[in-house]
């Protein structure tokens, strides 16, 4: 497995909440000025602590939404039964400041001088795009022509995270394609996927496996199962398919 | 210090009784899966455990493996993602058991898995009826994407060291880095001095 060692100590330091942008009705990014942010790679994550009026203080892990190069953000989904999670999609103000560390991770990333130039495979279960939007905005910003298969795979087209950010990509025909999968509700007229990945799907989305592709993986387990093991059915070998699964957090 | 979130509290009040769950750790009931690649499925007519580096390698196939003592353990689990399962239960095969089939000198171990996986443990964390290589989680056998056929599980150290899909012990003079390591993760990786990344 390739990879740089990443080392050092990870200090906490303040950040200041710079912008807030409503993805969903669940789901928001929050942008962080961080005053010594040493850089990070697209597909890292970075860890926030909050601390109550009483002291008490809750840390979570969350995937970094921008690319290498632009300001820090973070996209979090609200887990109605989460501790840190509403406070971020619900309370937290612009101009608040909280306590970040990291980039933390060096195997789920896309480096591409490192990563070779073979196509790339997204797939993304839910909030699982988070990651994977920030290879795309890299991809975008280095004017890479990688060539990029998005399979996103999302209960509703109201739940689609980054939907005109994607719909654009999608458009300006560059080599990106984004192709949903909408397996709870569809809107009338709908004719792309609707239902949960499978081994057929992933035959019709995955890259020939003599192209060389690259596979990025991220979503809940029972999606990541699926999509990587459907991979290596297909014939991707295991360490071409890096995988980022979420916890009981909903965060990797 | 730190600043504070105003309206920000705590939701969940602690249920266990205290000194039972690390710092900056919460409880889960489920057991969520945390790996870098696809699950692998290993035959077991093609799986063994080894241990190279020692005076002379040892190795046992599934069936020898499976007619070496066993323990049954109940412990608390510790992820570095922040979640803690408690009461956990496994049946395995003590490393007691383990290394002392093999002579040798070695203070480290580097693990070896189905996968492409490491992870580097001192021996003397794996002595002492501290760490296992279990097969059976709760009473059934370990599921693949949970490590079967056969995972480490070393439950003092957060759990990335508890290298599922272990195939095997690699004895070694120094300390060098496995997978999670290499990536910044903390050479050791105590729970309960919260040693996270490299350098906490």
């Amino acid at each position: 497995m390739e990879g740089t060692a990443v080392r050092g100590r990870l200090t906490w330091q303040t950040a200041t909440v710079g912008a807030v942008i409503d993805e969903t009705s669940k789901v928001r990014t929050l942008s962080l000025d961080v005053p010594d942010w040493g850089g990070h790679q697209a597909g890292q994550h970075l860890d926030i602590a909050l601390t109550a009026e009483d002291g008490y203080r809750a840390e979570r892990s969350y995937s970094i939404a921008s690319a290498p190069g632009e300001p820090v953000a973070i996209t979090v989904e609200r887990l109605d039964d989460g501790e840190v999670s509403p406070y971020l999609t619900q309370d937290v103000q612009i101009g608040d400041e909280i306590e970040v560390r990291g980039p933390i991770g060096g195997y789920f990333i896309w480096d591409p001088p490192v990563s070779g130039d073979g196509p790339l495979l997204l797939a993304a279960g839910g909030s699982g795009v988070v990651p994977l939007r920030a290879i795309l905005r890299h991809r975008d910003l280095v004017g890479s022509s990688v060539p990029v298969h998005l399979l996103y795979s999302v209960r509703s087209q109201a739940e689609v995270i980054y939907r005109s950010e994607l719909d654009h990509l999608n458009q300006e025909a560059d080599g990106v394609n984004v192709i949903y999968t909408l397996t709870r509700q569809q809107p009338p007229g709908w004719t792309g996927y609707a239902r949960r990945v499978d081994q057929q799907m992933m035959a019709e989305v995955a890259w020939p496996v003599a192209s060389g592709p690259l596979a990025y993986v991220c979503g809940p387990t029972n999606f990541v199962e699926a999509v990587a093991s459907d991979l290596v059915a297909l014939g991707y070998p295991p360490l071409r398919v890096k995988t980022e699964r979420f916890g009981a957090t909903g965060t990797p | 210090m730190s600043p504070i979130s105003r309206g920000f509290h705590r939701r969940h009040e602690e249920a266990e009784p205290a000194g039972r769950v690390p710092p900056g750790q919460y409880v889960t009931h489920d057991f969520p899966v945390l790996s870098a690649g696809p699950t692998p499925h290993t035959r077991l007519t093609d799986w063994t455990f080894s241990i190279e580096g020692g005076q002379s390698p040892v190795s046992w196939t599934w069936q020898e493996f499976q007619s070496l003592p066993t323990e049954t353990v109940t412990v608390d689990i510790h992820c570095v993602t922040r979640w803690s399962k408690l009461d956990t239960s496994w049946k395995g095969v003590s490393l007691d058991v383990l290394l002392g089939a093999v002579s040798y000198t070695a203070p480290y171990v580097l693990a070896f898995c189905d996968g492409g996986y490491t992870t580097n443990l001192p021996v003397a964390d794996l002595l002492g009826g501290k760490a296992w290589v279990a097969y059976s989680y709760d009473g059934s056998a370990l599921p693949a994407e949970h490590g079967g056929p056969a995972r480490l599980l070393v439950p003092h150290l957060y759990f990335w060291k508890s290298a599922k899909w272990v195939r095997g012990l690699r004895l070694r003079d120094t300390n060098a880095p496995g997978f999670w390591e290499m990536y910044g993760y903390h050479m050791y990786g105590d729970p309960w001095k919260e040693q996270r990344y490299a350098g906490d």
